[in-house]
């Protein structure tokens, strides 16, 4: 019993990392409709922005991260203006294929930049376990669980609550109809990539903290599928819970797998055979708008 | 229908054909020759290179009557290549003809395909897209973790592919066979498009509701362009095990369905002639590019260090210029050019 508290516990850890990046990209799905596969890669670059900060340049690690927030914003303006801006308006194939374009091309940066191997976080967090429940759990996990925690919270509030918020949202529920109101289309666009950046940053700044980073890293962009598609594609709550959801059953499955039937390596799949079965029974998943077609 | 100027028909047959003037009719009779000769003008490395173009035009051309013509987005067809090639290669292992076992591949991966076809008629858009990408990864996995079946990841080693006796054991030999195979599938998706089937592919691709509406079953449809897609992903996968003579699962990842989607949109949804292009421009691009790093290595002798990361991040980036700046892709570019010729040397 206490193997698969264990692997819940784990579960929950990764599945707050699979939260942060879903919740950037339902930020952008929101509001732009558009797929982003370049998630996982804008997790590694953030990732690596604030290793080569603190590790090559020796700034102080708060300040590290407040630089790589800021190269966030930059990243995804630039992101937003030269890339998808062009694209508003095409079929779907299109845009996922230049958000895939782009992973490669971050994915060939990082390397050219850093080198393939796994790079190892300065020690920020104090490394004596809590003991929470009989088991040992590290201050990186639960600064990860509270800071994903931190973060859904702000944003759920900025959509409720803010202008700008107000504004995405009805930008994402009819353009033209938003535009007409006098929201600038192509700001909220915009800003939508500045926030998705800089939640992956603070995501990649937390696995680096955790696990170290390397060229790999931008796998986990394909592990946010699941979890957006068990939440609900456009809903923050869903992203957050869907994370943590496909966390947990990832690890368990795996656990069970290795226990049961001695299959190693089941944890790359579990997620997305879940998916698969999420998308046969309820491929709005839990929170998302049901699309409905009158003719 | 894109008419020609100053081609007039006077029957329903002449305006669906796929070669429509006595002129066109000669080029790709020359064409088809030039090609012919080819592996005898033509260097060992040469030849492999045509060689891997043909296989890449069958993958292509499949997933261009799927994604480009029917409008299903497909990002699992690496992994429906790669069960093309176990079978094949499992068939042969076991003693069955070659060209039964190419034929046995195509019918299985067609099964294969139609199964995570059908969740297409409930899913559209990036939902299908995410479908497959799901299909890919765990068939990825099924490949790896197969056991007696695939080998696991030791692979498969295949003998050339051998027709009544005679081996094509060589490059060139391979080259005829592998054309033959390619022209056939060019020659397949052409005469499809202009079917009935072809039609409701197209129509369904254009608005699926109004399809629906005019009596396009879309289920059967959908999953018969599944099913015919499929079946040539995995007769291009079981050429490409017997042409490499070896199979393993790494092979077939995302990056491989990546990489044929690319050849569409670079080459041009929806058109034979772009997925053409398409493949060629896809396998030329890391050759053009080792070619390159090898004439720079005097300047920069670290570049071979950062080739992979470079080739990576240069088809990435074609990819993005493509989208933005051509998104009809090379089909349209070459559409452009043969108008300039013919009006040459005025504008209008």
């Amino acid at each position: 019993m206490e193997y698969y508290l264990q692997l819940f516990i784990n579960g929950l850890v990764v599945g707050s990392i699979y939260s942060l990046v879903a919740l950037g990209f339902v930020i952008i799905y929101k509001a732009t409709k558009v797929v982003n596969f370049a998630q996982g890669e804008l997790v590694m670059v953030g990732a690596y922005i604030c290793f080569s900060l603190t590790v090559q340049f020796h700034i102080p690690f708060v300040w590290a991260f407040v630089l790589t927030l800021a190269f966030s914003v930059l990243l995804g303006l630039a992101i937003e203006r030269m890339v998808l801006r062009p694209l508003i308006g095409e079929e779907h194939i299109s845009v996922i294929m230049v958000t895939i374009g782009m992973s490669s091309v971050l994915k060939s940066l990082v390397q050219l930049f850093w080198g393939t191997q796994i790079r190892v976080y300065p020690q920020v967090l104090p490394s004596e376990p809590f003991v929470i429940a009989g088991l040992p759990i590290a201050p990186v996990y639960i600064a990860a669980f509270v800071l994903s925690g931190v973060l859904f919270a702000i944003f759920s509030a900025f959509f409720k609550y803010s202008r700008i918020g107000i504004a995405m949202r009805a930008t994402a529920f009819d353009q033209q109809a938003a535009q007409s109101m006098g929201i600038g289309i192509k700001n909220i666009f915009a800003m939508s990539w500045c926030i998705a950046c800089i939640v992956s940053a603070v995501g990649g700044v937390i696995l680096g903290n955790i696990n170290g980073i390397n060229s790999q890293l931008g796998h986990l962009g394909l592990k946010v599928f699941p979890a957006v598609i068990l939440g609900g594609l456009d809903s923050l709550l869903g992203a957050a819970l869907g994370g943590l959801i496909i966390g947990v059953l990832e690890n368990v499955c795996d656990g069970a797998a290795r226990q049961l039937l001695g299959l190693g390596g089941f944890r790359e799949v579990a997620a997305f055979v879940i998916l698969v079965v999420i998308l046969m029974i309820k491929p709005y998943g839990l929170f998302g708008t049901k699309e409905i077609e009158r003719v | 229908m894109l008419g020609k100027c100053g081609l007039f028909f006077t029957s329903y047959r002449g305006e669906a054909q796929v070669f429509q003037s006595c002129f066109q009719k000669l080029m790709v009779g020359l064409l088809i020759l030039a090609l012919l000769a080819a592996p005898f003008a033509l260097n060992v490395y040469m030849t492999s290179v045509m060689n891997l173009i043909f296989i890449a035009v069958i993958g292509a051309v499949s997933l261009n009557l799927l994604t480009g013509v029917c409008g299903q987005i497909s990002l699992g067809h690496g992994a429906f290549i790669g069960v093309g090639a176990y079978v094949a290669g499992q068939c042969t292992l076991h003693g069955v003809p070659f060209l039964l076992a190419i034929l046995a591949a195509g019918l299985i991966t067609a099964m294969v395909g139609m199964v995570f076809g059908v969740p297409s008629l409930r899913l559209k858009g990036i939902y299908l897209a995410i479908a497959t990408l799901a299909a890919q990864l765990v068939l990825e996995y099924v490949f790896l973790h197969g056991g007696e079946l695939t080998g696991g990841s030791n692979g498969l080693l295949l003998e050339p592919p051998n027709i009544l006796g005679f081996s094509f054991d060589s490059e060139a030999r391979m080259y005829f066979l592998l054309f033959f195979f390619a022209a056939a599938a060019l020659l397949v998706v052409s005469n499809i498009m202009r079917t009935k089937y072809g039609r409701a592919f197209i129509s369904i691709r254009d608005f699926y509701l109004s399809a629906e509406i005019v009596g396009v079953n879309l289920f059967w449809y959908k999953l018969v362009a599944f099913g015919v897609s499929s079946f040539m992903a995995g007769v291009a996968g079981g050429l490409w095990a017997h042409y490499t003579g070896y199979i393993s699962g790494e092979q077939f990842n995302i990056g491989l369905s990546i990489s044929y989607l690319a050849m569409i949109i670079i080459g041009g949804m929806g058109s034979v002639i772009g997925s053409v292009f398409g493949a060629i421009f896809v396998v030329l691009l890391p050759e053009v590019l080792n070619m390159l790093a090898n004439g720079l290595g005097g300047f920069f002798p670290d570049i071979s260090h950062y080739l992979v990361a470079l080739r990576e991040g240069v088809f990435g980036m074609v990819l993005i210029l493509f989208l933005v700046f051509e998104p009809e892709g090379l089909a349209h570019r070459w559409r452009l050019i043969k108008a300039y010729w013919k009006l040459y040397p005025f504008a209008h």
